[in-house]
């Protein structure tokens, strides 16, 4: 299978996140499933004539493609015309790459939330007019037409995450590899659901603070983020807390809350990041298929219910208390 | 020989999208002009915004230098809001940036720049075949061997800031997370296995005697590890004469602990070392498509010109230090720290010692990582209080001033009614692939291209690229 990989406007740190993959390296994890990149922005020796001569051969129909990945958003500024990023060398816009290319792949995948629904480059206006690939921030439509299939008779593989995880990419990768993957397989705003159908909160290692709403009040203490510090992990998908970053890591993990950067529109949250909007003291957002009468009750009950070691630890920014252990004596 | 043009794109191996315009006389190049063909706009979306919002949102102008941005972020706040980082919260801070950074060198090294080495157009040179079977792009062995080390390395990012890039942890006051004992051991352990891998395959020899070369001729007798290679290619191929910059160096000084900065701050010209006024620094906008004047960034504007006029040719504006272009990149951070053979070779100023002083950052950065994990206390505090200007009424300024891999990175940030009011950001790339000023004078690389030897048949020159990589641009922080 082969991959041709397009960088648009993002950051680049879907690859530079793919480089962390492990066991084995992202090199060997992709070729020994007999996956090889016809050109990589990043990895290829092919530059400028070279490189150009690939997109070619793939426009015209030369080289057939399984597989188009595009990084980043795409930009239509200004006006429409896709001037802000056209591709080296080439005098086009890489909207116009991206418009010709696609229809030409038997797979296209967004990879990331820029990619995928716009993201961080549609913040604050977008200014540059930062599309997804086939969703406009939770429309669907963007660069490409909502009704736009590619060879295989998918949509676009939204496979967003801010930036993705690099398992996130080589899995879904190696699923296209082996036909695995069908509409199915998709959830609603198109993210693979062998980790879309998981929340950030599954696995967190605050939940036991979560229970009893034992909160923490400000970056770097212990307790659960989601009351006042913004933490959206009940709601938002990746099995970012079962599958942990960069060895043991993930957001909550690393003490600061989940932004839901998973999803479309997490760019402008119509809140600082870092703080949980209220209405009378409740968290405007509940948690995923919680009944708001409910999560109420119960988080009114378990806050009265906090054993000390919990409440404590919770506002401190390590563990003060630990677990009573029952020692017998002889 | 005649004349001709060369647009060369698109510049593959470098962080984003470049185009580069060549006017070739007598084969080798006249004049170079560097386009940053990418706009994005973060300074406009700032403003109006929470200034908290600027820790989420300026790390994702880029994706390899994600703690940089962070890091200058969280100073400008820092600063706005007269707040300081406890000792242990800045120790843990700059052992964050460090890995960062030092992810940043060995994928340059690796990745970028060395596969250039592997083009059959060098088949038959004594060095071919290994270059061949160490930096085969996505094969070679040395390549492999990298990736997997990188990537256990930024475990350390995994443990203390949650994930790589675009971690939350560091804050206008200190780190979200407190390691603990085991935190630290850990660290240790990992930075002992990266220490492996630079001795074993990157130096082929302990960090601490690289670190001791103080001259070229020290240099001209190193042979071992993949270092060795390199410098066997650079003097095969002159490299040492080839992409020349303009021979000013400037650094802000790496690392900011309470303590002071760890690398010193200052400009490198001429073999002596003045102080850095960062009040020096105006941004042109004369050849890049934007609109307004030459501005200092704290009084600075982002208007992108949309007619796109003949004159300009690039989105990214050229800053320039007392009316100059400046060289930015570890070669100018060791230099203006004082390591004797960083300043021999500033004076050398080509491809070689671009390459070379990366080299000799990475074996110093090991150490002072290695410094700083042994540091680490499990018992302090890593996060102290701080305020911003009062919502509602706030009003302030800030300036965060960092080194990332590439180079000075600078935020300036100004808020009123606790809102931000202004963001300006001047990154690397923006100082090191520059376009013209308005009194004419080129950028860093476009002055390093003139002279690059051109072959008649070659329509992607190789010694331009050679040189373009030697600075290791990130072109998504440059126009952000
Ligand atoms: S911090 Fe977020 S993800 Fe973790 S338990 Fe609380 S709400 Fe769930
Ligand atoms: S924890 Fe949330 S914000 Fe962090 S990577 Fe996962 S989905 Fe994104």
């Amino acid at each position: 299978m082969n991959v041709l990989w397009l960088q648009s406007a993002g950051c680049g740190g879907c690859t530079m996140s793919l480089l962390c993959a492990e066991n084995p390296n992202v090199f060997d994890t992709l070729g020994d499933a007999g996956i090889r990149f016809l050109w990589h922005p990043s990895f290829s020796l092919e530059t400028g004539a070279e490189a150009r001569r690939i997109l070619e051969s793939v426009e015209a129909g030369e080289t057939p493609l399984d597989v188009l990945c595009v990084e980043g958003s795409i930009v239509t500024g200004p006006r429409g015309t896709g001037k802000y990023h056209m591709l080296a060398g080439t005098g086009r816009s890489m909207l116009d790459w991206v418009q010709s290319l696609a229809p030409k792949a038997r797979h296209v995948v967004a990879v990331g939330s820029c990619a995928a629904f716009g993201g961080i480059t549609a913040a604050g206006g977008n200014p540059a007019g930062a599309l997804g690939l086939q969703w406009d921030g939770t429309l669907e439509g963007g660069a490409l037409p909502g009704a736009f299939r590619s060879a295989s008779g998918l949509p676009v593989i939204n496979v967003a995450g801010c930036p993705t995880h690099p398992a996130w990419v080589t899995e879904t990768l190696l699923l296209l590899a082996g036909e695995a993957m069908s509409e199915g397989d998709l959830d609603p705003f198109r993210r693979p659901r062998f980790y879309a159908d998981h929340l950030v909160h599954h696995g967190c290692t605050k939940n036991e603070f979560y229970e009893y709403k034992a909160s923490a009040r400000s970056l770097s203490e212990m307790g659960c983020m989601m009351e006042h510090l913004g933490c959206v992990g009940t709601q938002a998908v990746g099995d970012c807390n079962i599958r942990p970053w960069n060895g043991e890591g993930s957001c909550t993990r690393g003490g600061y809350p989940c932004i839901a950067c998973t999803s479309p529109e997490f760019e402008e949250p119509n809140h600082p990041f870092t703080e949980t909007p209220t209405i009378a003291g409740i968290p405007v957002g509940l948690p995923s298929d919680m009944p708001k009468a409910w999560f109420m009750a119960l988080a009114s009950l378990s806050k009265a219910a906090t054993p000390k070691r919990i409440d404590v630890n919770a506002h401190s920014d390590r563990i003060r208390v630990a677990p009573t252990l029952r020692v017998k004596r002889k | 020989m005649s004349e001709r043009q060369l647009l060369v794109g698109p510049f593959n191996r470098v962080e984003g999208d470049l185009e580069i315009r060549l006017d070739i006389e007598g084969g080798a190049v006249r004049a170079a002009y560097a386009n940053s063909p990418l706009f994005r706009g973060f300074e406009m979306m700032l403003p109006g915004k929470d200034p908290r919002d600027a820790l989420t949102l300026t790390p994702r102008i880029c994706g390899i230098c994600s703690i940089s941005q962070s890091a200058a972020a969280a100073f400008a706040l820092a600063d706005a809001g007269r707040a300081e980082m406890p000792e242990q919260g800045a120790l843990a801070a700059s052992i964050l940036h460090g890995v960062e950074n030092m992810a940043d060198h060995v994928t340059h090294f690796h990745l970028f720049f060395m596969p250039d080495f592997c083009r059959p157009s060098y088949a038959g040179r004594a060095w071919h075949q290994r270059a061949l079977q160490r930096f085969t792009a996505m094969e070679g062995s040395a390549a492999k061997t990298m990736v997997e080390a990188r990537a256990r390395l930024l475990h350390i990012v995994g443990m203390l800031g949650g994930k790589w890039p675009h971690t939350l942890a560091i804050q206008p006051g200190g780190v979200t997370r407190a390691p603990d004992a085991r935190d630290k051991v850990r660290i240790q352990t990992l930075l002992r296995a990266f220490r492996r891998f630079l001795e074993t395959s990157l130096f082929g020899a302990p960090l601490e005697a690289f670190v001791g070369l103080s001259s070229l001729r020290d240099l001209d007798v190193w042979s071992t590890g993949d270092a060795g290679l390199f410098l066997e290619i650079a003097g095969d191929l002159d490299l040492a004469s080839l992409g020349r910059g303009p021979g000013r160096y400037l650094s802000a000084g790496a690392y900011p602990m309470p303590s002071g900065r760890v690398s010193r701050a200052g400009v490198w010209q001429g073999g002596a070392v003045t102080a850095f006024d960062p009040a020096q620094i105006v941004e042109d906008v004369s050849h890049a498509w934007m609109l307004g004047g030459a501005a200092h960034p704290a009084q600075g504007v982002t208007a992108p010109d949309e007619e796109m006029r003949e004159e300009a040719y690039s989105w990214c504006k050229a800053p320039r230090l007392g009316g100059q272009p400046v060289e930015v990149g570890a070669l100018a951070r060791q230099a203006v720290d004082g390591h004797p053979l960083a300043q021999a070779l500033a004076a050398e100023g080509g491809v070689r010692a671009r390459i070379t002083g990366r080299l000799l950052e990475i074996a110093r950065l090991q150490i002072w990582l290695e410094d700083w994990a042994a540091r680490l206390d499990p018992a302090a505090c890593f996060m102290g209080a701080w305020t911003l200007p009062e919502a509602g009424s706030g009003t302030g300024t800030g300036v965060g001033l960092v080194e990332a891999a590439r180079g000075t990175l600078g935020h300036w940030l100004r808020i009123e009614g606790g809102k931000i009011a202004s963001y300006q950001i001047v990154a690397p790339t923006t100082w090191n692939f520059s376009p013209r000023d308005a009194g004419g004078a080129a950028g860093p690389v476009e002055a390093a291209l003139v002279g690059c030897p051109v072959g008649e048949a070659e329509d992607t020159p190789v010694s331009v690229q050679h040189v373009v990589r030697s600075f290791d641009p990130c072109m998504v922080c440059t126009v952000h």
